[in-house]
């Protein structure tokens, strides 16, 4: 197929000087704007279609919370667009609304996403309202409680709902008395404990310049963008004071949790221990994973479990590198007459991956295939922002998507079985949510 | 989600087309509008093409005018299933060589199914184009079913029902769905009764492939990186060559007599934690209304429920705090009359009796009063705004005009829905209050927890 290219150029203060890496009739160009008062942002110029994509991420989401007020970081997302400056909410949302402003916000363990996107003829309403929410968000007492009473309207329906159940089960067991053993969107017990206070003190510490990465697609040149970065993140304050987060030691490993819930599915959720995004290996991890449980229609888990003996409609593995822990997970829900049988062959299919290694031919597929669907990644402006923000928060570098693609063809098979071994010889955390027959817990559940 | 009528097979893509397809949001359209164009094939297939050369990928899909809603008495989720079964293999192309091959180019496909019709897609690098169509034109005539296959498959379909099916909420949707219907084939759901999965056979899946799965039964949608051009000779060199295999006559489903009465449904379960309200109102669709009143539809949708600035949530959540949320859709995109849905979550202390009123006093005021222009100018920028949004993602568009040809509308409709939003007034946006959000024409469903059924476990 033909090859994928961004090449990069650096753009000092509105000066661009242009490295071309590739040539290539889709090559697009990753520009390093460094605004006049030192804010940095990556840009892909796009003019074909009349729109702005910018996101943006500030490090410090959940893993923030006070511990015994899980869920501040989440009602801060929810309350940056509720009224900012001279605004009230209302007056706020009619400017979004009026002006199709889209403007959201999102909280992770460990960062606060937010994305604007906006029509270009647009650009100065929108870049002008995130200037607001960001700077100066009013954060009153009667927006709060309108949120609170929706977060718990929420929380309620989650528990009830098997998937929560077996998550929050999972992360509690696996790190307990650790920001990461916390629900991100807080409990029935903590949220009701939030105050303003809390909100304003979370925004004050985590909103700033140092840790701030920005993304932006759209019909603006590096010129232009400068400024505007001065304009909508210059007011913060240059450094975030974050609560260190300390290392996160995975608890309850070769457990297993049965929590009874009446319905006719049992969900299983299983973690482990995984490889961190800068463990050098970490390519042949993602490679492995593919082959056992990954995103298409042929991984050993789908064929195994669906496609052979019909067990579930879904089944799936993947890493997650957190900051401060590194996981590889898998799930499924499965049918609870048998349940028992769906979790032995997931167990046996990670246990003989572990032993075997893949083979060649799954190895060159599952590397053809990670190779050949990443472009599809960058086939809207949205999408492409996404990514340049997250190859930012991964430090992977602004050259990353060319090297990609070379660095998931180094994969030797000698390397994936090395560490197919390290993800899948070791015992794994497992939570059950339904009435799965002939699952024992190593313990009662929660 | 507010609508879950279309149903995807599995969750690749989720973010972008099959939840979107799930979502089965109006099909907007574009200002600017992209370069489509449209043809036929000499056996009867419609194709659409619609450029997008920004990134060297295309959205291959091929839609059959066909859905749930066409199914045989008895055979509820024979559609669906189908669907399923498409990826089972043919005499060409055994099971399983059409999606390695797929995996092999690091492609994505998947596929789905609604009321009115079923879809299957793939998207690969650009270059791939040729080879998808051949695999796609093979599985349109060449599929071969065997009951080792299709017994594992059936398994599947039902964990899938369950997995969709078994919440409090979905199980209240369905009741609501069959109450809203009283005599047409929307009240089912598009996965089928359960029962009746069950019992369907490799002879009914092939029996409705033979029948509906046919070239002029179908509508391929290109888009991304090609050229008219391009699409035309090797769709002509692939799907050129089947012969259309049934006669396809139009789609006259069993028709809504005239509905007299509101109904009302209370579905308690003890796994509801809580509580909620839903209305549904039977109304014209795009392709049942008159001219302006679908437009009118959408943006009262948007006036009333549409997010932060809504009737709804002003007064409900904001102003009288009876609620923690509120909202309306409008589902413009079916053959025949579709649903306007509204929902609410009462605050706690609040009782879904109460909330009902307050919801029904928020419509009066609009069907006494109707709208203000500032109100109808600001809906009508961000319905349009959506539009102009969507022309970012080609899949998102794909599946935009997939949905309009396989639902009685047509690109042209789609290419001008913007300018159709523009021409709404405020008069037609009351008219449409008043003439279709009638109680008698409308189903409310309340959701509870059942407190009884928990004491009797604990006794």
């Amino acid at each position: 197929m033909r090859r994928f290219f961004f090449y990069v150029v650096v753009t000092a203060a509105a000066f661009a000087a242009g490295v071309m890496l590739a040539p290539a009739a889709h090559a697009t160009k990753i520009e390093r704007v460094i605004s006049p008062g030192g804010i940095e942002a990556w840009l892909v110029r796009e003019s074909s279609v009349p729109l702005i994509a910018m996101d943006f991420a500030f490090k410090g989401g959940a893993d923030q919370d006070p511990a015994d007020k899980a869920g501040v970081s989440h009602l801060t997302t929810a309350l940056l667009d509720d009224g900012a400056g001279d605004l009230d909410s209302a007056k706020f949302q009619r400017l979004l609304e009026e002006y199709a402003v889209e403007l959201r916000f999102s909280t992770s363990r460990g960062h606060l996403r937010g994305s604007l996107r906006v029509l270009k003829e647009r650009q100065e309403r929108g870049f002008d309202l995130l200037r607001l929410a960001l700077t100066a968000p009013r954060f009153e007492t009667q927006e709060l409680e309108r949120t609170r009473a929706q977060v718990l309207a929420g929380l309620r329906r989650e528990t009830t709902n098997p998937n929560q159940i077996a998550s929050r089960t999972w992360w509690k067991t696996a790190f307990p008395g650790h920001p990461y053993g916390r629900p991100t969107n807080g409990s029935l017990d903590s949220v009701p404990q939030i105050t303003v206070d809390d909100i304003k003190a979370y925004a004050r510490r985590v909103l700033a310049c140092d840790t701030l990465k920005v993304a932006v697609v759209g019909d603006i040149d590096a010129a232009t963008l400068g400024p505007i970065l001065d304009r909508v993140f210059g007011a913060l304050p240059a450094k975030a004071e974050l609560n260190p987060v300390p290392p996160a030691t995975m608890q309850a490993i070769g457990r297993r949790i049965v929590v009874d819930l009446d319905v006719p599915q049992a969900v299983l959720a299983l973690g482990g221990v995984g490889l961190a995004r800068k463990d050098p290996d970490f390519m042949a991890a993602f490679v492995v994973n593919h082959i056992l449980g990954g995103g298409s229609f042929s991984s050993r888990l789908y064929t195994e479990v669906r496609e052979k003996r019909g067990l579930a409609y879904g089944v799936y593995s993947y890493l997650l590198p957190l900051d401060r822990a590194a996981l590889v997970m898998a799930g499924t829900a499965t049918n609870g007459e048998r349940a028992a049988e769906t979790l032995q062959i997931i167990e046996s299919e990670m246990r003989k991956l572990a032993a075997e290694g893949p083979t060649a031919a799954e190895l060159a597929k599952a590397k053809a295939f990670l190779k050949g669907s990443y472009p599809l990644r960058f086939d809207t402006s949205t999408k492409i922002a996404g990514q340049l923000l997250e190859i930012q928060i991964d430090d992977l570098g602004i050259d990353y998507i060319n090297k990609r693609n070379a660095m998931i063809d180094a994969v030797t098979l000698a390397d994936a079985k090395r560490v197919a071994k390290r993800l899948f010889s070791g015992e794994f955390l497992t939570t059950v949510v339904g009435r799965p027959k002939g699952i024992v817990g190593t313990e009662p559940g929660g | 989600m507010p609508i879950h009528r279309a149903l995807t097979f599995a969750t690749l893509l989720a973010a972008t087309l099959a939840a979107a397809t799930l979502t089965a949001a109006p099909p907007a359209a574009a200002t600017p509008g992209p370069n489509v164009s449209y043809f036929k094939l000499s056996n009867g297939l419609e194709v659409v093409v619609i450029p997008d050369r920004r990134a060297p990928v295309i959205t291959h899909m091929v839609w059959y005018k066909v859905g749930a809603a066409d199914e045989p008495p008895g055979k509820s989720g024979i559609a669906h299933f189908l669907e399923h079964l498409m990826f089972k293999g043919t005499k060409k192309n055994p099971a399983g060589k059409f999606s390695k091959a797929i995996a092999a180019l690091g492609g994505h496909e998947n596929a789905f199914t609604s009321v009115d019709y079923t879809g299957y897609f793939q998207r690969t690098a650009r270059e791939h184009l040729k080879m998808l169509m051949e695999f796609e034109a093979d599985r349109m005539t060449g599929l071969v079913l065997t009951d080792a296959v299709v017994r594992p498959e059936l398994n599947v379909v039902l964990e899938e029902e369950n997995q969709r099916g078994s919440s409090p909420a979905a199980k209240l949707a369905k009741q609501m769905d069959a109450a809203l219907y009283l005599n047409h084939p929307y009240g089912k759901p598009v996965i089928g009764w359960r029962h009746e999965i069950e019992k369907l056979t490799r002879e009914d899946a092939l029996a409705f492939y033979r029948r509906f799965y046919t070239p002029n039964n179908a509508v391929l949608v290109v888009a991304g990186d090609v050229t008219t051009e391009e699409v035309r000779k090797l769709a002509q060199a692939t799907y050129g060559k089947i012969k259309p295999r049934a006669k396809i006559t139009p789609r006259k489903r069993p028709q809504e007599p005239e509905q007299l009465a509101p109904r009302f449904i209370e579905l308690a379960d003890p796994r509801v934690a809580q509580p909620s309200l839903q209305r549904y109102y039977l109304v014209p669709s795009g392709a049942t209304a008159k001219p302006g009143e679908a437009e009118a539809l959408d943006v009262l949708a948007h006036i009333l429920g549409g997010g932060a600035t809504s009737r709804l949530h002003r007064a409900l959540v904001v102003e009288r705090s009876v609620a923690v949320s509120a909202g309306a859709w409008y589902s413009e995109a079916a053959l025949d009359a579709t649903r306007f849905s509204l929902s609410g979550t009462p605050k706690p202390g609040v009782s879904l009796r109460e909330l009902e009123q307050a919801i029904d006093a928020v419509i009066g005021e609009v069907i006494a009063r109707g709208v203000t222009a500032d109100e109808l100018k600001r809906a009508q920028n961000r319905l349009i705004a959506d539009a102009v949004f969507a022309l970012d993602n080609q899949a998102t568009l794909a599946r935009w005009y997939g949905v309009a040809l396989t639902t009685g509308s047509s690109v042209e409709r789609v290419n001008n829905w913007t300018d159709r939003i523009r021409a709404v007034t405020a008069e037609a946006v009351q008219q449409a209050a008043r003439t279709w959000l009638d109680k008698r024409r409308s189903v409310t469903g309340y959701l509870v927890k059942d407190t009884a059924s928990e004491t009797d476990k604990r006794s």
